[in-house]
């Protein structure tokens, strides 16, 4: 399968202070697992001049259809179906225990280390609270090294949020910390999975004319996938890509030895999966990625196999089974108050993904898997 | 109107476990039959009543909504035949603990009384006075000898609890497997309620299989029916002794209606506002991940299906003697009723952002 | 059939990775069926049997094995690896890999203070003997099979892959063999089943069949201070009832037995606490499929010696035989 090089850049659209803006308000919303209205919101008035067909399905999924235009000698275009989703890990109040104080669910894979001390807002007033801690001074020595047990720790959204108050059980809650550009990085919570939502409408928006780009903005993935199998289910297409965000454990190891469980690199560009594990990558796709990336002179890096799992494990054991992929941008401290990645990680992944669309076809599935 | 009790000490006095439901199966489908319009057994064994509803003018056919019950009970599987006793394991989730000198039926080629029992310390790996003995440790004691044993009984065969049902004055029920044969209660009393009144959808009563195991019966029997709206009526739990956060609701006083990914943030509104207006009391559940029901399972089928939790309080879940309101079932079978019967012809689910 | 089986469980498949296995499959299987398909997550789907008047059977036995996946080649040109499927590590130390371009490797660990702890995989690595990154053949993503040959002991046979190559074999022979049959028969060659049965849910949800048999090796009890279970090595083939994965049709497990006991093979009942099977995928595929597994009794599950007995093996062959060329029927 030999790709091009050339003719593809000149269309090739660039991130700039638009879609940084717009991936500062996704990332800024609330939308936890169940609760994605805010972020559909968003995703909705961006698409809406773009799209030949939404549908928002049972779930709260939205499908976005645009259609490409038939070749020549085709009876009809590749279906690519491209996922990534909306909702984020956070915390649902699940009981008032009066003067402001609530009792919180973690939703979605949250360290419980990661939540002592930290600013959150709840719901749809985005209201600010804290989760706090027991003073230093009034701990004992012995506890110092113990972990906050979770059943101990709570919302607190001062005396003046008593029963009555804005917050109600059901609210859903994130971390507070908000966007903010530090020079070559991206600073906020929730990059996992704005970054790839941010990516997706861009796409939608410059949809390569060779394929029917069938876009999923999935929910519930942080909860065990639920929403892209559904979503893959309506579209059924002859072929998924995920883009989500992946960890960068790329950090210095103690012993000053070679980290060699690093998962991925900040700055070494998008990183393609080979398998996780939910998902064995199909090696046709991973090919042609890899090719394409290297024709195109895109970095990129192979994210290392093993653990995690994205939308495309829910995805490719739909009906009849469905080739997939992911392609994640890097990202350290995921699923934290603060996450970081490089703006070049993230053009470089909308760069390779969008090349590579423009040059699919139906030759890429040639072949046994 | 079949009444509640007896109807309910009839279910949990037929074995049922998962897989193997076919006794309560026949039972429910007697009952339906007077209640349905139509009446058939899914590839797996759950059922399917239908009542129809009354299609508008120029279109042949309704929506339909679906209330799933889980007819399955959760029990024991004899693993092997050792010198006359029965070495077994679990069929669905259950605390061993509870186990201890409980009296049992075994399923063989007659069904067996038997106890199931701990031996002794010195006949058990590293066990002490306070240790507790899991089920691979545990064995049934039919009160037979070796031979007769081995011709009556072999691996495979299925162990269900024995204790009678008891009735605790006239309001309350306690008895093995209440989880789930509860909601089946509910979902007759609803039948009964839907066959006086008119109502323009068709509704499906579900008794489904192996909730307890695999949730098959769920997955299967929603890819069947296609449902627009599913309801997954279950037991939660109810607050007892040593149970008492906000994962539990005061038995008597109410059901439960479940919030968070697995529900429909729409349908949740939509009977929330209903049981406000019909003065059913009617609690906010919190589940921030899964429901642990039929919906977890209902809703990710195929294009996805828009799903509603109902839960009745029940305390001492999964042991063999589960306690129960009867008005808690009552108030459950009147809200799926009333909920079915105003649905309109026309009505779409869509979600409405606040 | 030893040779068969002998060739079929020396090829490396891990879970993804089943392109070599498939092709021997096929050439052994193409002079016996009507049509042969591979579908996108490289299930071998085989179609015999044009009949009506029983019912569509979906027959399956996975090609894949468990394995491991290079995550990274370090500077001096020694591996690290991920698994593929359930693998114990205590396998692991000093054993060999194979991997798909052939190279083969032995697996070393990090120094330890406890040598009576099996090391996390993390302290593993596999020596392919390259001294250098750019000598090493082999990159990040590429999977590797366990190694070991293949070993006749008369009744009893021993190999890594038996799970499921044995299955893979049976399936085969019963082709080879198979005369007549009421039904409609679909024989998948199943992918992916060591992470988590992947493969049975498309193949499954493709074909829509009215019955679904997995066949699948099973653990046994015989072995000294093991695992308790009713099921032993040369007692027959075994006849699921459950296992952690799925509860067997009783219909299903009831013509089984039937036709076990009239043909007079012996048998044993099965009730798997660890484990589970294709089995378990097929059951809930679209609105349902009765389904059910005959099992070979196997020791050594997971590690690169697995044990099987060979009368077992030739019975599960009879078995499935007479299973799907008579007249009766689960319902």
């Amino acid at each position: 399968m030999k790709t091009k090089r050339g003719a593809i850049s000149k269309d090739l659209p660039k991130l700039r202070s638009a879609q940084i803006q717009l991936l500062e308000r996704l990332c800024n919303a609330i939308s936890v697992s169940g609760g994605e209205g805010e972020v559909r919101e968003i995703i909705l008035e961006q698409v809406k001049p773009y799209a030949d067909e939404i549908k928002i399905d049972a779930l709260g999924n939205v499908l976005v259809t645009r259609k490409g235009i038939v070749r020549r000698g085709d009876t009809r275009r590749l279906r690519v179906m491209l996922a990534a989703h909306m909702d984020e890990v956070g915390f649902m109040i699940v009981n008032d225990e009066g003067e402001g104080i609530f009792r919180f669910g973690v939703v979605g894979g949250i360290d419980s280390r990661q939540l002592p001390g930290h600013a959150v807002k709840v719901g749809t007033d985005h209201i600010p609270a804290v989760i706090g801690a027991k003073p230093v001074h009034l701990v004992e020595d012995s506890d110092l090294k113990h972990v906050f047990p979770i059943d101990d720790l709570r919302i607190d959204a001062g005396p003046g949020n008593g029963k009555g108050g804005k917050i109600k059980v059901g609210d859903w809650a994130t971390f507070a910390i908000p966007f903010k550009r530090i020079g070559p990085s991206l600073r906020a919570k929730a990059l996992d999975d704005r970054v790839g939502v941010a990516s997706l409408i861009e796409l939608v928006k410059h949809a390569p004319a060779n394929i029917d780009l069938l876009a999923a903005f999935t929910v519930q993935e942080e909860v065990g996938l639920r929403g892209a199998g559904v979503a893959a289910y309506a579209f059924d297409p002859d072929m998924a890509i995920v883009l989500d965000c992946t960890p960068a454990n790329d950090l210095p190891d103690w012993h000053g030895e070679e980290n060699i469980h690093y998962n991925t690199h900040l700055g070494a560009g998008p990183a393609i999966y080979i398998a996780d594990h939910a998902t064995l990558s199909d090696p046709r796709l991973v090919r042609f990625f890899i090719e394409t990336a290297e024709v195109q002179g895109i970095p990129y890096q192979l994210r290392q196999p093993g653990g995690g799992s994205t939308d495309a494990g829910a995805i490719h054991r739909q009906r009849t089974g469905i080739p997939s992929i992911s392609i994640s941008v890097p990202t350290r401290y995921p699923h934290t108050a603060a996450s970081i990645a490089r703006f070049s990680d993230w053009q470089n992944t909308f760069s390779l993904v969008y090349t590579s669309l423009s040059q699919l076809t139906f030759d890429v599935l040639v072949g046994e898997r | 109107m079949k009444e509640l009790m007896p109807f309910l000490k009839e279910m949990v006095s037929i074995a049922g476990l998962s897989g193997y439901e076919t006794p309560i199966r026949q039972l429910v489908e007697e009952t339906w039959r007077p209640l349905t319009d139509e009446l058939h057994v899914s590839r797996l064994g759950s059922l399917h009543g239908l009542q129809k509803g009354e299609a508008p003018k120029g279109s042949g056919s309704c929506h339909s909504i679906a209330f799933a019950t889980h007819m399955d009970a959760i029990g024991l599987m004899v693993t092997g035949v050792v010198e006359g006793f029965l070495r077994v394991t679990e069929v669905g989730g259950l605390d061993p603990r509870v186990l201890l000198g409980q009296p049992v039926v075994v399923h063989g080629r007659e069904n067996l009384l038997g106890v199931v029992v701990q031996p002794p310390a010195n006949l058990l790996p590293n066990m002490g006075p306070d240790t507790t003995v899991s089920v691979e440790h545990l064995l049934v004691d039919t009160g037979l000898l070796p031979n007769q044993v081995s011709r009556l009984v072999h691996t495979g065969d299925l162990v269900s609890y024995a204790q009678e049902p008891l009735e605790l004055g006239d309001d309350y029920l306690a008895g093995h497997t209440l989880d789930n044969r509860v909601s089946i209660a509910a979902l007759t009393y609803c039948l009964e309620l839907l066959r006086k009144n008119r109502h323009a959808w068709d509704v499906w009563a579900v008794a489904t299989v192996q909730e307890e195991e695999t949730m098959a019966g769920a997955l299967t029997s929603t890819y069947d029916l296609r449902p627009k709206i599913a309801v997954a009526v279950d037991v939660t739990f109810a607050k007892g002794p040593g149970v008492s956060d906000y994962r539990a609701f005061s038995l008597g006083k109410g059901i439960t209606l479940g919030w968070g990914p697995n529900i429909h943030p729409t349908l949740h509104k939509m009977v929330k506002e209903l049981a406000d207006k019909l003065e059913i009391p009617c609690h906010l559940d919190p589940l921030p991940h899964r429901s642990g029901t039929d919906a977890y399972g209902m809703q990710i089928v195929a294009e996805g299906v828009p799903t509603v939790v109902i839960g009745i309080p029940l305390r001492y879940m999964h042991t063999p003697v589960e306690m129960v309101a009867i008005k808690d079932i009552q108030r459950a079978g009147r809200l799926m009723a009333e909920f079915a019967m105003q649905l309109e012809p026309e009505f779409v689910v869509e979600l409405t952002e606040k | 059939m030893k040779s068969l089986i002998q060739k079929l469980v020396e090829i490396p498949g891990p879970s993804g990775y089943e392109m070599q296995i498939r092709a021997a499959v096929q050439v052994e299987i193409e002079p016996f069926v009507s049509e042969v398909k591979i579908d996108p997550l490289g299930n071998l789907i085989a179609h015999k049997g044009a009949a009506s008047r029983g019912l569509k059977i979906m027959v399956a036995a996975h090609m894949d094995e468990i394995g491991i996946m290079v995550t990274h080649v370090d500077e001096n040109g020694f591996i690290r690896f991920t698994n593929i499927g359930g693998v114990y590590l205590r396998t692991c130390i000093g054993g060999r890999v194979r991997f798909l371009n052939g190279t083969v490797g032995v697996i070393g660990i990090e120094r330890t203070d406890n040598r009576s702890e099996v090391p996390p995989v993390e302290k593993m690595f596999i020596d392919i003997g390259a001294a250098h990154r750019k000598d090493c053949p082999v990159r990040v993503g590429d999977v590797a099979a366990f190694d070991r040959p293949f070993l006749d002991m008369g009744d009893r046979l021993v190999a890594k892959a038996m799970d499921d190559r044995i299955g893979v074999v049976v399936l085969i022979e019963t082709l080879r063999q198979l005369k007549k049959t009421p039904h409609q028969l679909y024989f998948v060659f199943s992918a992916q089943e060591e992470v988590g049965t992947r493969g049975a849910i498309t193949a499954a949800y493709a074909l829509e069949p009215d019955l679904g048999l997995a066949v699948d090796v099973t653990s046994t009890g015989d072995t000294p201070k093991g695992v308790k279970m009713d099921v032993s090595l040369g007692k027959g083939p075994a006849i699921k009832v459950r296992d952690t994965g799925m509860l067997s049709d009783p219909r299903v497990v009831d013509w089984m037995v039937r036709i076990t006991q009239k043909a007079h093979i012996p048998y044993q009942y099965e009730v798997l606490e660890s484990g589970s099977t294709d089995a378990r995928s097929i059951q809930i595929a679209r609105a349902g499929v009765p389904s059910g597994c005959l099992s070979v009794p196997c020791r050594y599950i997971h590690t690169p010696s697995e044990m099987v007995d060979y009368s077992d093996v030739q019975n599960a062959v009879r078995l499935l035989l007479e299973l799907l060329s008579g007249e009766d029927k689960p319902f």
